[in-house]
């Protein structure tokens, strides 16, 4: 053998392998571990308040009725910060081993985070765990169906930036439908026809004309914005009684599950909005991952050539898949609507359809993750409601930050490098 | 299946990519076309699979006229295809990959994923493949994913099967036991239409050879024909496949690569402990199959990656944590293994793309200007003396084939004074006349008493340049071995068999 390489310093030689160099340790998330345990232990903890916190577990009406948590709110997370700094060692143990973290550690470091936070913020006074999570579902409702037509949208090769105009465009025909045909169920069809819409206007352009995907969203977006802006004040504004009063859909609790303590209330006593979202999560990852037509999705998403190859029609698969998107999205503006405050308002998706955006790529391409990426949102706004009812001497908007710091610190650590469908935003174009 | 091609003819635009083709395969023959790289070969294949619509010409199988306006059509009829670039969707399983358009399906359109194991399992078995159906494409080597292509093919019945270029990233060994998967495929009936330009493998397995050059049908041969024979049918003119070389007299060490290990992000290795030394006026060929780290050296040397350790020293000068440019300015002559994508700028003229690597001092700039006078002059220069077939310095390198394309890049690299030259993949895609020209002139560099670094694929062409051979193995540099070593110790080592 005429090699020349060394073999100081590499580990036990395999025969089949006789050197192997060593792959540099890798402290990324045992140092981000660490910040969120430190800021737990001294900053809620050490530097916290005595007083007391109260976690109410359940309202006085409630079936179940579930005893108050009081906890002295600086032990309490003192106890929690020594639990993650514990955790944050291991963290550093697995690291210096060269094995990974385990995700178990990381969740639970970042719920500690969370808990002692509100602990926190709310000592000397209560923090009322079903109002924060039922308000949280509330908000993210109209983002969590933004975000499913994201990812099916992306997985078929399609960048959907027009999102927010589906949404737009949902709540605003579903508030007129319902207003003048007096039929809530007529304004949730409307809403999705007009989402629909709005999703074949840029299918056609981008994959019939080859239009630049982005350019397309972007212009969809200031479109459907002028458009309802323009019928609200010429139309809706002065007649309000007819175009744009369209009652909100009923809650519908459902017997015995809406009984459970704390969750009951959560999940089982809401309108048929948020029901169809929480059906709609599964059902979208069930279909883009155990179907036929879903394995064709994320084919063409993936590589289209390929796909052609095997006899799939590109661009009408495009077509309809991006359609479907469109019709969720709309449905998701009805949330807006009829499913929370009953009329439509200028400019009500207010860049929830970017923050669909947002949770798409969060979330991996996966509805379930995107599903949760969006819920973090809904949360970190009820927080802020939360916080600013109950006056807290930090300012609000600090406040407010710190959910959306702790999912970016969350999402790049363990997440890792996000893997986009390789054919997103690329038009297929056949000689 | 019988398949007879009858007067095909295609065009794009004012090119005839085909011109009236008439062919003829009989069930069960293993029928090779041999053509040049751009002779039309693939897009003869493309019309008879659907993706290309024929502007003449018929299509029959089984003597019947057939007309296929998709993909979808063709496998119907029952002709496959394996392309030359895989159309394999890396992050799916094999079983995906396989059923993917006729999926078997149980209610309401869910994937019926064990019986689409079980298919695999059952075609792998017939031919002997240990296929797991439940891998990711992507972890698989190409030879394997080469199978699962196969295995794609011929889970809908196809009774003609068309190989695009299959051996082009395979090793030796696997391209034996493809020919083997071949001559069983064609004794059970199937009709093989095996395209390539590689003559060895043409004499070993074909029953009958047509031979296309430039669009249109120039001969057929039987497999007996001496290389000689078909070489110039296929080129259309007589050539020498040896490459002359004065024997080596090689000067002092210079070019000395230390102990290189690389990662990826991920902490996977990529560069493994790789040490080699290059004398002046030595030829270092890097054999081995494409992903086996070659690409990650080249890039390493030139500065293009970071998290390298170890140390690479030109003439004594340590280049390791230079920048390209200071790399360059060094005196590395670089051409990189896509020319399309890293080594010109499709749209800029070939005058611009020739001073592209001095663009901020030298020759061709004075101040704040480009000396178009200059800059002219060069490109015309550089025109006659590279051979570059082209109506003139303005015309944007994208337009050019893929061999005079190679030769402004190598125009451009060997205009500086050099002190180590790199050439990867130098004639990958580049018709015959070309590969004996820039063969020539790569000799020419080393004659020089440069240092010179070649990574190739190609066998053949390792061996005709090389002084001596390093084969990579995943990341590694499995052997240095002399120049003559046989092919088969070569596969041997390429495959990852140390001696």
């Amino acid at each position: 053998m005429t090699v020349t390489a060394a073999t100081t310093g590499a580990p036990a030689p395999s025969p089949e392998h006789p050197h192997l160099a060593v792959p540099p340790r890798n402290f990324k998330t045992p140092i981000v571990l660490s910040v969120l345990a430190l800021l737990t232990f001294v900053v809620f903890g050490l530097l916290g308040d005595a007083s007391d916190v109260t976690f109410r577990l359940s309202d006085a009406n409630d079936a179940v009725p579930l005893a108050p948590l009081v906890v002295p709110s600086q032990l309490f997370c003192i106890v929690l910060g020594v639990l993650s700094l514990l955790l944050t060692a291991f963290a550093y143990v697995q690291a210096v081993r060269r094995r990974g973290v385990p995700l178990w550690v990381s969740l639970v470091v970042g719920a500690f985070f969370v808990v002692a936070l509100f602990a926190s913020v709310g000592a000397g006074n209560s923090v009322p765990v079903v109002f924060i999570l039922t308000g949280a579902i509330g908000l993210s409702t109209a983002v969590i169906f933004g975000s499913l037509a994201g990812v099916i949208g992306e997985r078929v090769g399609v960048a959907n930036i027009a999102i927010e105009g589906q949404l737009l465009a949902g709540a605003f025909v579903s508030a007129v439908v319902a207003s003048v045909t007096d039929s809530l169920f007529l304004g949730l069809i409307a809403a999705m026809i007009g989402g629909a819409l709005v999703s074949m206007v840029l299918a056609v352009f981008s994959l019939r004309y080859v239009v630049d995907q982005i350019v397309v969203g972007v212009v969809l977006n200031v479109l459907v914005i002028g458009l309802t802006n323009f019928f609200y004040s010429a139309v809706l504004a002065d007649n309000a009684e007819t175009f744009n009063f369209p009652g909100t859909l009923p809650y519908l609790p459902i017997p015995l599950l809406s009984d459970i303590p704390v969750l009951g209330p959560v999940l089982f006593n809401q309108r048929i909005t948020t029901y169809v979202m929480f059906l709609l999560v599964p059902t979208v990852w069930f279909v883009l991952f155990k179907t036929r037509w879903g394995l064709r999705i994320r084919a063409v998403g993936e590589h289209p050539l390929a796909a052609d190859t095997v006899g799939i029609n590109v661009n009408r698969t495009r077509f309809w898949t991006v359609t479907i998107a469109g019709t969720i999205a709309g449905f998701g503006g009805a949330a807006l609507t009829l499913g929370s405050v009953g009329a439509f308002v200028r400019e009500m998706s207010a860049g929830q359809g970017f923050i669909a955006l947002a949770a798409v790529i969060l979330g991996r391409w996966n509805p379930w993750l995107a599903a949760v990426a969006a819920l973090l949102f809904g949360f970190s706004r009820n927080f802020r409601i939360w916080a600013g009812q109950i006056g807290s001497p930090i300012p609000a908007d600090l406040i407010a930050m710190t959910p959306y710091v702790v999912t970016l610190i969350a999402v790049s650590v363990l997440v890792g490098r996000a893997v986009a469908p390789a054919a997103v935003g690329k038009p297929y174009i056949k000689e | 299946m019988k398949l007879e091609l009858r007067g095909i003819t295609k065009r794009f635009g004012s090119l005839t990519a085909n011109d009236a083709i008439s062919i003829t395969i009989e069930p069960g023959e293993i029928h090779a076309l041999l053509g040049e790289n751009g002779a039309g070969k693939s897009t003869l294949m493309n019309v008879l699979f659907g993706l290309y619509q024929a502007d003449e010409g018929q299509i029959l199988l089984d003597d019947v006229p057939v007309a296929f306006s998709g993909p979808g059509d063709a496998m119907r009829a029952g002709v496959g295809m394996v392309h030359q670039h895989f159309m394999l969707i890396p992050v799916f399983t094999v079983a995906e990959n396989v059923m993917l358009g006729h999926e078997p399906t149980r209610f309401g359109g869910a994937l019926d994923l064990p019986e689409a194991r079980k298919r695999v399992r059952e075609i792998s078995a017939r031919f002997g493949f240990d296929l797991d159906p439940d891998a990711l494409v992507e972890d698989l080597p190409v030879g394997i994913q080469q199978r699962v292509e196969i295995i794609k093919a011929l889970s809908r019945d196809a009774k003609v099967l068309v190989l695009d270029e299959p051996t082009a990233v395979l090793t030796p060994q696997e391209t034996d036991e493809l020919m083997t998967i071949m001559k069983q495929l064609a004794a059970a009936g199937t009709s093989i239409v095996f395209i390539t330009h590689k003559l060895r493998e043409v004499q070993a397995v074909a029953n009958r050879i047509t031979i296309i050059r430039l669009g249109r049908v120039v001969g057929s041969a039987e497999p007996t024909a001496s290389s000689q024979e078909l070489a110039s049918l296929m080129v259309g003119r007589e050539v020498d496949l040896t490459v002359d070389k004065k024997p080596l007299e090689a000067g002092a060490d210079s070019f000395v690569v230390t102990d290189l290990t690389h990662f990826d992000v991920n902490g996977v290795t990529l560069l493994d402990d790789v040490s080699f030394t290059i004398r002046k006026g030595e030829i270092l060929a890097i054999a081995g199959v494409q992903g086996n780290g070659q690409t990650e050296l080249t890039e390493a040397i030139l500065g293009l990656r970071h998290r390298v350790k170890g140390s690479i020293t030109l003439n004594g000068r340590e280049l390791l944590g230079s920048t390209p440019r200071h790399i360059l300015e060094s005196g590395v002559g670089y051409v990189p293994e896509d020319r399309k994508k890293d080594g010109l700028v499709g749209e800029f003229t070939i005058a611009e793309n020739l001073m592209l690597d001095r663009s901020f001092a030298g020759p061709f700039t004075n101040r704040l200007s480009v000396d178009f006078g200059h800059r002219d002059d060069f490109a015309r220069s550089a025109i006659g003396e590279f051979d570059i077939r082209t109506p003139g310095p303005t015309t944007a390198a994208g337009r050019l084939s893929g061999g005079n394309q190679q030769k402004v890049v190598l125009a451009r690299e060997l205009s500086r004074d050099l002190a180590l030259f790199i050439a990867s993949q130098p004639t990958r895609g580049v018709d015959v006349g070309s590969i004996e020209f820039i063969h020539e002139r790569i000799v020419s560099v080393r004659d020089s008493g440069v240092p010179v670094l070649i990574v190739s694929t190609e066998l053949d062409e390792v061996l005709a340049l090389a002084d001596r051979i390093a084969v990579m193995y995943r990341g590694r540099i499995i052997d240095i071995v002399p120049a003559n070593t046989p092919r088969a110790k070569l596969g041997q080592l390429m495959a990852g068999v140390a001696s």
